[in-house]
Formats: structure tokens, C-alpha cells, sequence
């Protein structure tokens, strides 16, 4: 009520208070706009517009999972109708045998493959959001000499891109033995900048510092703080980064074809590849393997992402507030 | 806890470190290794080297292109789905997001395979409205890929952009409207202004993106070699010079240059849209 004293010429009545704070110049416009919030609104005025909208958002629905229905019909059908039928529609129904072909090529590898991407994807995430909480953390809640250098080290590397990283590390790899090894995919990932930059943010607004003195005070050790105190009220940023980094490592592709060379390590997605570039110059037809192939890689996506929208949807806020 | 911000920065320092070295040497490849330290030769010749430089001209006319266009479709459909009902919004952006689920190898896949005149709808379709379209011409390849990159961004674009729209105070639609804004007019006056920052961001994430470009040209490149050169993208160029060529110097010296320039270009993108800004 003080703020619409200072917007609107001094209102007298109530009545008159309540409908200046909702329109502070046209004080005569009817009173259909007072509880309306800003979609029913819409919906209830301007009828042409809200066609508009639902009709471009459908358009784009449409173009969004077109593609992805293509898969899932493609993944169905043998491959003789894959040729033959209407692209966007069923034919024989025949994703089980798909399914077995594909499990049972090559003696079962892309089983491997999967196992592989599975591996790498866990033990990388895991590490990395152990890794990057606790970094994140020790840069939140202590204060030491070169803190400032660190955080400036940490942002300035988000800008080198992976591309530059790439050869060196390869050689580095190399030289240390990790190349042609699970290793190299699962130790590299441990160490973000970016996520230990978004751990850092959280733990500022999530960890109070008195809980933290109270903690000591009580007799806590550094450690104990950490990992029954601290992670606990940090969940949310390590389901974050959990999720973020096992979506980067399940569509990995340069890093796995510089770093690893025997088929048996590949991660499913170089080894869809290597079908994909093989179909077109063998008398094998693979297409439908490789189709197959691509919706069984995608399943595990999808269901992580469901499951745990909740955590991506406010950790992209997260990074976008930056 | 020191440790721990040691750790994680260790290898990025380390990785740096390599980098400068190992560019100042010349390994020959095979056989025993004559390391020598020979300057910055390998910069010399990078940066005087014709195919490296056609195919970051390349990339760099489409992501001149590419960029705008998915921050614009983005931003196009962030406010379509903020303006309508909380409830609708939410069943879209879950179909939105669909291609966001599908990994990028999948979707490269997806789209070679929609795109191929043998089992993909797309050709058949145009066809019928009397257009013979191959997908894979020299001519068409950026467009294809271009709509692959689209199709796979703006769904994650979105989420950026949308949840920056949901933090604009919504009193202000109201008063804009009483004034007599039309929606078109809150759009583009309230809701753009409001979300510059995200869009400077994921501008930022996908001119570094683009110009490292390397799965989805590879991937086309097994279907139509003769189109999609080896030397087609910066990130191919040194790929094939390190494991194809084997010169790993040169690769690593190309690789700075390419960091370089992508460097710049954020730079230059970033205090442009600083300046329209103020």
C-alpha cells in the first residue's frame, strides 16, 4: 500500500488503493484484468494470438520428436520393410528379433559396448561430482593463500576448449599408460572446472558458515563436517553435476576414438559408429542394427532424464544465473 | 581441501603445459623419435597452412549462420511456451526436450538416416511437392547439418531461456498491458531485454561448440566421403594430422591456434553484445 502511494495520485478509497496498484494510469479500464494472471489472461482476451501460440508450439513439438518417433518405428520393422514401407509408419512387427540380431552380432559386442558406456558413464560421474563437491566446497568455506589465483585458474579454464585438450592429453596418456585403457576414459573425467565452479556457487548459498562453526565447536573434524554436514545440504548441486556429466560422458565420441583403440573398450556410441561407416562398404547391411542399436543407446538417456529432471531443470537455472 | 582444488586444477595445468612443449618439438612418427626443439615452426606453418585455414573459414561462415539462427528460434520458442498456460508449458517442454534425451551420435544417425533417399521420408516427401533435394550435395551439407544442430539445441536453449523469463517479475506484464502493450510488444520490449544475459551465454556455449564441430561432419563423412573431406572441419584437420599423419606436434600446434581463435571469437561476441547493451 506505500508503494502505491508513491505510483498513483494520492488514491482515497480502498477500492480505488486496490486498483491503482493493478493499473496506475487507466483507472477506468474494466475490471476483467484485476485477478488476472498473465496466461489466463491471454487465453481470455486475445483469442487470435493464443491460436498463434499453440499452433507454432505444436509445429515445433512436431519437428522435436519426429525424429525420434522415425526411431522407433525404424527399430520395428525387418529390414527388407525398412525399404519398402511408409517411413513414419509400423510394418511387421519385428523389434525382438531386431534385438537379438543386435545382441548376438559380432558374438554379443554391442553388449560390451553398452557395459563399457555404462562403466565409464558411472564411475566417471561418480568421481567427478565427489571430486568437484568437495573442490567446490573447500573454495566456498575456507579461506587460504592463493584462493583468488585458484578461482581465477578455475573460470579461465572454462574457456579452453576440449579441442586443445585433446592431442596433449593424448600424449600425456600415453606416457603415463592410461592410453588404450578404461582409465582414460574415467580419470580425465574427474576433474571439471566448470563443476567445481557450480559446486562452489551452491555451497555460498546452501552451507550457512555457522552451522559450520557450531559443528567445530561441538568438536567435528574438518572431514566429519564435510561429508555428514556439508554433502547432505548439497545434494541438489551433486545430483546436478552427476547428471550433467553422465549425459557428456554416454554421447562421448572424440575423446573415446583418440584415446582407445581395441574395439572391446569402445563406449556404444563409437562402436555404432564403426557399423554405421562399416554399412556402407561391406555386404553386410548394418542400417538395421545400427538403428536398433541407436534406440537401445538412447533408452538409458531418456530414463535418467525423466527420472531426474527435477535436478537438471534447476541445475541449467543454476548455470545460467552465473 | 587444498588438495582437492589442486587436484582439479593439476591436469588442466598439466594439460597446458604439454601443449607448449610438445609444440616446440618435431617428432617424426616412426621408428625412433627425434625430438627436436624447433620454435614455433609448427605455428609458423599452421597458421600459413591453406587446408587448415579453408576449413576454419568453413566453419566459421556456418557458424556465423547457425548461431544466430538457433538463438533466435530458441528465444522464439521460450516465449511461445511462457506465454502460455503453466500447465500446457510443462506437457511441451517435456516434448521439447525430447532431443535433448537423444545422445548426439544417435541423433547424427537419426537424421543421416531421415535424410538418405533410399529409407528416409524426408526425399519421397519433397518430391511430392516437387522438389529433388540430395541432402548429401556439396551444396546442401551445412544446411543438413545445420538443421541437425538446430533440431539438437533449441530444446536445451529453451530450458536456459525460459527459466530466465520465469525469474522477470510478472507485475510488469501487467502494468505494460494496462498501458496498452500488445503481447508482441511485451515480447519484445520486457521479455528479450530481460533474458540477454542467457542469451549471451548460450550464444557464447554454441560458437564454442560449433567451431570445435566433429562428430556430426565424421559421422556424415561415412556416408558421403566424397562430399565431406577429411580436412573438413578445424577439429578433423587435426585429428587426421595426429592419427592419420602422425605428426602429433603439428596437430597440438594447430589445436592452440584453434583454441586461439575460438578464444577471440568469444571475446569479440561477448563485448558486442556488451555494447548494445549500454
Amino acid at each position: 500500500m506505500t508503494l502505491t502511494s508513491l505510483t498513483a495520485d494520492s488514491p482515497r478509497t480502498e477500492e480505488e488503493v486496490q486498483k491503482s496498484a493493478l493499473k496506475p494510469r487507466r483507472r477506468n479500464r474494466p475490471k476483467k484484468f484485476r485477478d488476472g494472471d498473465d496466461s489466463s489472461e491471454l487465453s481470455g482476451k486475445r483469442g487470435g494470438s493464443r491460436i498463434v501460440v499453440i499452433i507454432g508450439l505444436v509445429l515445433f513439438a512436431l519437428y522435436s520428436i519426429g525424429p525420434a518417433w522415425w526411431l522407433v518405428v525404424s527399430s520395428t520393422k525387418t529390414k527388407e520393410d525398412l525399404y519398402t514401407t511408409d517411413a513414419m509408419w509400423f510394418a511387421n512387427f519385428s523389434l525382438f528379433d531386431n534385438l537379438a540380431s543386435l545382441f548376438t552380432y559380432q558374438d554379443g559386442i554391442f553388449g560390451v559396448w553398452l557395459w563399457n558406456s555404462t562403466l565409464y558413464a558411472f564411475a566417471g560421474s561418480i568421481g567427478h561430482t565427489l571430486v568437484s563437491l568437495a573442490a567446490g566446497y573447500g573454495l566456498a568455506m575456507y579461506s587460504f593463500r592463493g584462493k583468488g589465483t585458484t578461482m581465477g585458474f578455475i573460470i579461465g579454464s572454462f574457456l579452453i576448449p576440449g579441442a586443445l585438450l585433446t592431442i596433449p592429453s593424448y600424449l600425456l596418456f600415453v606416457q603415463m599408460g592410461l592410453y588404450d585403457t578404461i582409465w582414460a576414459m574415467i580419470i580425465p573425467a574427474f576433474f571439471s572446472p566448470f563443476a567445481v565452479y557450480l559446486a562452489k556457487i551452491y555451497a555460498e548459498g546452501a552451507v550457512p558458515s555457522e552451522l559450520l562453526e557450531a559443528a567445530r565447536i561441538d568438536g567435528a573434524g574438518e572431514y566429519r563436517i564435510f561429508f555428514q554436514i556439508a554433502s547432505r545440504l548439497m545434494t541438489t548441486a551433486g545430483a546436478t553435476i552427476f547428471l550433467l556429466h553422465f549425459v557428456g560422458s554416454w554421447n562421448a565420441f572424440f575423446g573415446p576414438m583418440v584415446f582407445l583403440r581395441g574395439d572391446d573398450k569402445w563406449p556404444v556410441m563409437l562402436g555404432l559408429y564403426s557399423w554405421l561407416q562399416r554399412g556402407t562398404d561391406s555386404t553386410v547391411d548394418l542400417t538395421g542394427l545400427v538403428i536398433t542399436g541407436s534406440l537401445v543407446a538412447t533408452i538409458p538417456m531418456v530414463v535418467l532424464m525423466v527420472a531426474m529432471q527435477r535436478y537438471w531443470r534447476s541445475g541449467v537455472a543454476m548455470g545460467s544465473l552465473k | 581441501m587444498i588438495g582437492f582444488a589442486v587436484f582439479t586444477l593439476l591436469p588442466v595445468v598439466v594439460g597446458l603445459a604439454q601443449s607448449l612443449y610438445t609444440s616446440k618439438t618435431t617428432g617424426l612418427g616412426f621408428g625412433a623419435a627425434t625430438v627436436s626443439f624447433s620454435g614455433f615452426d609448427n605455428f609458423a606453418r599452421g597458421l600459413s597452412d591453406p587446408v587448415f585455414w579453408d576449413s576454419m573459414l568453413r566453419v566459421s561462415i556456418y557458424a556465423v549462420v547457425i548461431v544466430p539462427v538457433t538463438q533466435v528460434v530458441s528465444l522464439l520458442l521460450a516465449l511461445l511456451i511462457d506465454a502460455v498456460q503453466r500447465r500446457v508449458a510443462n506437457k511441451f517442454r517435456l516434448i521439447l526436450l525430447v532431443p535433448y534425451m537423444i545422445p548426439g551420435i544417435v541423433a547424427t544417425m537419426i537424421w543421416i538416416y531421415l535424410y538418405s533417399p533410399v529409407v528416409g521420408p524426408l526425399t519421397p516427401i519433397l518430391n511430392f511437392f516437387g522438389l529433388d533435394v540430395n541432402f548429401f550435395s556439396g551444396s546442401m551439407i551445412w544446411v543438413s547439418i545445420g538443421n541437425l544442430a538446430l533440431w539438437g539445441a533449441i530444446g536445451f536453449n529453451m530450458l536456459i531461456l525460459y527459466g530466465a523469463l520465469q525469474a522477470v517479475p510478472r507485475e510488469i506484464f501487467d502494468a505494460a498491458r494496462v498501458d496498452g502493450a500488445s503481447e508482441f510488444r511485451i515480447a519484445m520490449s520486457i521479455k528479450v531485454p530481460y533474458v540477454q544475459t542467457s542469451l549471451v551465454l548460450t550464444g557464447l556455449l554454441s560458437i564454442i561448440g560449433t567451431l570445435q564441430i566433429f562428430a556430426e561432419p565424421t559421422l556424415f563423412r561415412s556416408i558421403s566421403p566424397e562430399t565431406i573431406t577429411k580436412d573438413f572441419t578445424p577439429s578433423m584437420v587435426i585429428f587426421n594430422q595426429a592419427f592419420q599423419v602422425g605428426n602429433l606436434n603439428y596437430a597440438a600446434a594447430q589445436s592452440i591456434i584453434l583454441a586461439a581463435v575460438v578464444g577471440v571469437a568469444s571475446v569479440i561476441i561477448y563485448r558486442l553484445t556488451k555494447k548494445v547493451d549500454s
